[in-house]
């Protein structure tokens, strides 16, 4: 797997297809591989291909020292690919402007990686090594968070409660979202200020309930805020929340259908609720 | 919102709501409950927006912080939005922010929604009792109250 991915890295470079290659490179001691940019041909050899590939690349693509760089080529997984395509529909990037090569991956050894269904990347310009996609029911992929929801619902509050007690305010999940790409986001608007930023249990609800909902019908499920998360506060159950219910209400799953119209910038007049009276 | 005034002298809880309402239906159904005279309990502060499609849901939230018992957002019922699809897109919102709260354990019975027309004042004023009513028998909403204590020691 590592060697035709160094390869298709090196022609691209070579003919200049890319500037630059967004991949995983190994440091010395890290245990996980981190992100490295290759832009000499001869430095494909730091690319490494692991079972700790866990990392979405996606948010480099956004970054402007990066696009300075010039034309990219990114290293994703079924699972990242899908954030590019939510960019795509969000006008975010150009895709014939990036080479994806997607590289087929057998599970990370991550507990959401027993029920992908996105092993094989399916929009990638080169495709490495192939994976089968196992279908994946709903139940089963959202398993976790209905064990969540069974809880009574003062359970659920004193958990978040304890959770976010925790919480400091690094926004390290904003900053490695690869949707959270606005150039000046809500917090940091102090005039007025529409949050309170303060890194108390109010503040935290309040940034965690922004953060959450500005997924809504967008989240991917790549976990990349979760995995960031220094406190280890489990956030991906409020973006499945919304990711579960937009896919019952609206049947949209985000980022699997490049030609799906987004679920908050649209509306249907047969949508189907029971709470408004 | 202070909260001692929700405890008069004789210990009685008196529920704080909060209504944000659309300029062109709700708050219309509003002013006719008052111009026909109708009656409701003044536990209910109107807040006029432009737009159900312009409330924000950091508003909601909001309304919790500073103390309220319960939440109403009413607009124009669908088809009849002054800006022809506001309505549409608070609906889809409110269809994912109930699930948001829902999973933060935030009690989605203390958030309301309704559609309201100008002609509706009828409708208002039975409205407002019946909220009134169930978050009185829901008590003080003590559990998000904590949450925002904490931030004042």
């Amino acid at each position: 797997m590592l060697q035709p991915l160094r390869e298709t890295c090196r022609r691209l470079l070579d003919d200049g297809t890319v500037q630059v290659v967004i991949g995983y490179g190994q440091a010395m001691r890290a245990v996980e591989p981190y992100p490295v940019f290759i832009t000499d041909p001869n430095d494909v050899g730091q690319l490494v291909w692991n079972e700790q590939c866990r990392t979405n690349l996606v948010k480099y693509l956004l970054r402007q020292e990066i696009r300075a760089l010039g034309k990219p080529a990114i290293v994703v997984k079924g699972c990242d690919e899908r954030a590019l395509v939510v960019l795509e529909q969000e006008s975010q990037i150009e895709r014939s402007e990036i080479v994806v090569i997607g590289v087929a991956c057998d599970g990370m050894a991550e507990a959401r990686c027993e029920v992908c269904d996105a092993h094989q990347p399916r929009f990638a310009d080169h495709t490495i090594g192939h994976a089968t996609n196992k279908e994946q029911s709903a139940e089963r992929r959202y398993a976790h968070l209905a064990e969540f929801q069974e809880r009574p619902i003062a359970d659920r509050m004193d958990y978040w409660k304890a959770e976010l007690e925790r919480c400091v305010k690094c926004y390290a999940c904003r900053q490695s979202c690869p949707l959270c790409y606005c150039q000046r986001c809500i917090v940091e608007k102090n005039r007025p200020a529409v949050l309170d930023t303060s890194p108390t249990l109010k503040g935290n609800f309040a940034w965690h309930i922004v953060r959450a909902f500005h997924l809504a019908g967008r989240c991917v499920g790549c976990d990349q805020c979760s995995r960031v998360c220094p406190e280890g506060i489990d956030l991906r159950l409020l973006n499945q929340s919304m990711a579960r219910a937009s896919e019952a209400s609206f049947g949209h799953r985000s980022g699997t259908d490049p030609q799906a119209e987004l679920v908050l910038g649209n509306f249907s007049k047969q949508d189907q609720e029971q709470f408004i009276r | 919102m202070n909260t001692a005034a929700s405890d008069p002298a004789n210990g009685e809880f008196e529920p704080k709501i909060v209504a944000y309402v659309c300029n062109w239906c709700t708050y219309l159904g509003a002013d006719l409950a008052g111009t026909n005279r109708l009656e409701y309990p003044a536990n209910v502060r109107i807040i006029r927006l432009p737009c159900t499609g312009r409330i924000d849901f950091n508003l909601i939230v909001k309304a919790f912080e500073i103390g309220a018992d319960a939440v109403l957002v009413s607009g124009c019922h669908p088809g009849d939005c002054h800006y022809t699809s506001g309505n549409y897109h608070a609906r889809r919102r409110w269809m994912l922010f109930r699930e948001l709260l829902a999973t933060l354990g935030i009690e989605t019975e203390r958030v309301h929604f309704t559609w309201i027309s100008a002609a509706e004042g009828k409708k208002f004023q039975q409205l407002i009792s019946e909220i009134t009513s169930t978050t009185r028998d829901l008590g003080p909403y003590h559990a998000y109250r904590e949450i925002c204590e904490t931030c004042e020691v």
